[in-house]
């Protein structure tokens, strides 16, 4: 855990840095990169794209993936997970470019795309987090007389919910590094600046933007998976130490 | 206390897994619902507290029709142990003790009083284990946490589908021993299911012996072993059911008390011409507090030169207590090769003599006096 901890303080701070130094030292003749402002305003609207597609994903997709669990629903968990795993198998390049002949382009076309797979993660994850609890354990909940509405609280949830912050984890990985390419339908974020940089070959661009797309994904995954532990049950955490 | 009235269970397939069942169990009773799997036992079981639902009868809970009750009340007030125990592996072992307490409102402080008592009743030390967690235990104390979690709220009936089905036969053998000392003490009322017959015989007051949904015979252990009702009962205690049942009979029910002996500072002469007048080629010798010590055999009072008893003593001998059941004495007697055994109190005071010839008596007896058991000889 701590082994990973410094690993991902190295590479941010790397990646920071050469970002850093690329923008204020990487100009080559009448090749310049882009300004710290635009740098700035780069990330910003990078981090509203994943932020709000995010939250969509997380609010559609925990809420559905908890529903399909519930005895009336529970016929559709099967096919809704199947679902979800073939369409993480989707290059998000082709989600990108499929979406803009019915959204158009810019921002909110970018936002529906990252939405729909950032959602698969999430929506798998809450499902697959109740459906993994050991069946004996929901039994002697039951025979113990707590109503549906108190197992689903005090047991499925807590025991599920390591596993739904992991999937929360995934997608926003997932849709930071997605998030560049939606700059293809020109929906801003560190990806123009990619693009940019592609378009008149110049690598210093090119570096700047993806750089600090990936100092941004290491970044949200040290935070997420930091969160999760703390979500994870004392419990459980014994429990992995000694499997 | 429970009563099943024409039980039946049948699923909407169509397949019958209980039909018919009739059963009264009395307060206080320890009723082993017994059967190869797939004979309905659990669907039985489960039915008692509405974790299945019944397809017809009716089922009455101290006199109550379980259907008129609602189903967490119910649950909540009957204890409930499964083999796959389904601790809560997020809560400590005191939270989940607890379950049923704070489901019915207790409060957190009467709670954790509640699990520490029953800690203490399952021979777990509270301050120990109270703050532990599920994964933090062994297999056989996670199997008695189980227990104390379906006494939890003392409830007065107990549902227990092979709550030792899980663990080596070793621990599994002690936690019987354990829980029947329990029961002795808190008297439940208890359905208890099981497909080991050894298990039955052990634990039960009463076995229901069920067969493809069936109820085949409702009896005492002893029963059950001298009665059989059928071939299929016969088939099911086995062949070596005449040992089974001497597993139920302890030896002080068979043994001949106060039995001839000798103190171990008599006259050799003396305790030589004792025996001849009784006709025995053995005596059993006691020191001052009547403390069996050992036997002396009658050869070596006539060839070998000896002045006193302690010198002809042969020590290191086979004994059982009083509590023994016949089959573990028989298997001493065996062992040690003899055909008497002194059967001693916890301090070693003898109490009485068991021969070869007891045991054979008693078994006759037991098939013959109908619920044998406590057949007493003389």
């Amino acid at each position: 855990m701590t082994g990973k901890r410094i690993m991902s303080f190295v590479l941010i701070f790397v990646m920071v840095g050469l970002t850093i130094y690329y923008t204020f030292y990487g100009a080559q003749g009448w090749y310049s990169p882009a300004t710290g402002q635009e740098m700035l305003l780069r990330t910003w609207e990078h981090l509203k794209l994943v932020g709000i597609a995010e939250l969509l994903a997380i609010g559609v997709g925990i809420s559905g993936g908890l529903l399909i669990t519930r005895p009336g629903l529970k016929f559709l968990a099967t096919p809704v997970t199947a679902i979800a795993n073939v369409g993480l198998a989707i290059p998000p390049l082709a989600l990108v470019a499929g979406v803009s002949p019915f959204f158009g382009i810019g921002p909110r076309p970018g936002i529906i795309a990252l939405f729909i797979y950032s959602l698969l993660p999430v929506l798998r994850n809450a499902t697959v987090g109740i459906e993994d609890i050991d069946r004996s354990v929901i039994e002697s909940a039951r025979g113990m007389g707590m109503s549906k509405f108190q197992i689903f609280r005090k047991i499925e949830l807590p025991l599920a919910l390591p596993v739904i912050v992991a999937g929360i984890r995934t997608s926003t990985i997932l849709c930071v590094g997605t998030a560049a390419i939606a700059a293809l339908i020109n929906a801003g974020g560190l990806g123009q600046i990619i693009m940019r940089g592609q378009s008149v070959n110049f690598v210093a661009l090119m570096l700047q933007g993806a750089l600090l797309t990936a100092a941004l994904a290491v970044t949200l995954d040290l935070l997420l998976s930091e969160t999760e532990h703390a979500l994870t049950p004392r419990g459980l955490q014994l429990n992995k130490e000694t499997e | 206390m429970i009563e099943l009235e024409g039980v039946s269970k049948v699923y909407p397939d169509g397949t019958e897994a209980v039909n018919d069942i009739d059963l009264n169990i009395g307060e206080g009773e320890l009723c082993v619902l017994l059967g190869p799997s797939g004979c309905g036992k659990t669907t039985t079981m489960k039915m008692i507290n509405r974790l299945i639902p019944i397809s017809g009868g009716r089922i009455y809970i101290d006199g109550t029709d379980n259907q008129e009750l609602n189903e967490n009340e119910l649950r909540r007030n009957i204890g409930y142990a499964i083999q796959e125990i389904g601790l809560f592996p997020h809560m400590t072992v005191a939270e989940n003790i607890a379950t049923v307490p704070s489901l019915k409102g207790w409060g957190k402080e009467k709670g954790r009083e509640r699990a520490a008592e029953l800690l203490d009743l399952i021979g777990m030390d509270p301050e120990e284990h109270m703050e532990r967690y599920p994964a933090e235990l062994s297999g056989g104390q996670r199997q008695r946490v189980g227990v104390a979690r379906s006494l939890g709220a003392d409830p007065p009936i107990m549902l227990m589908d092979e709550p030792f089905g899980a663990i080596d036969p070793i621990t599994r053998d002690r936690l019987q021993d354990e829980f029947l000392k329990i029961q002795a003490e808190i008297q439940k009322t208890i359905v208890f299911v099981t497909h080991d017959i050894n298990e039955a015989i052990k634990m039960g007051t009463k076995i229901a012996l069920m067969k493809d949904g069936e109820l085949v015979q409702y009896s005492s252990p002893a029963e059950l072993l001298s009665q059989p009702k059928s071939q299929f009962v016969r088939d099911f205690v086995g062949a070596d059911r005449t040992l089974k049942s001497m597993r139920l009979i302890q030896a002080k029910e068979a043994m001949k008390p106060s039995p001839i002996s000798v103190h171990r500072d008599s006259d050799v002469d003396h305790v030589h011409e004792r025996m001849k007048e009784e006709g025995v080629e053995y005596l059993m010798v006691t020191d001052e507090e009547d403390r069996f010590i050992g036997w002396v055999e009658i050869w070596d009072l006539e060839t070998n030169e000896v002045d006193s008893i302690t010198e002809a003593l042969r020590e290191d001998v086979g004994s059982v207590n009083l509590e023994t059941p016949l089959s573990d004495a028989l298997s001493v007697m065996l062992e040690e090769d003899v055909a008497n055994i002194p059967v001693l109190e916890e301090d070693g005071k003898l109490e009485g003599i068991l021969t070869f010839n007891d045991l054979q008596q008693v078994i006759g007896e037991t098939y013959t006096e109908k619920g044998g058991g406590s057949a007493i000889p003389g």
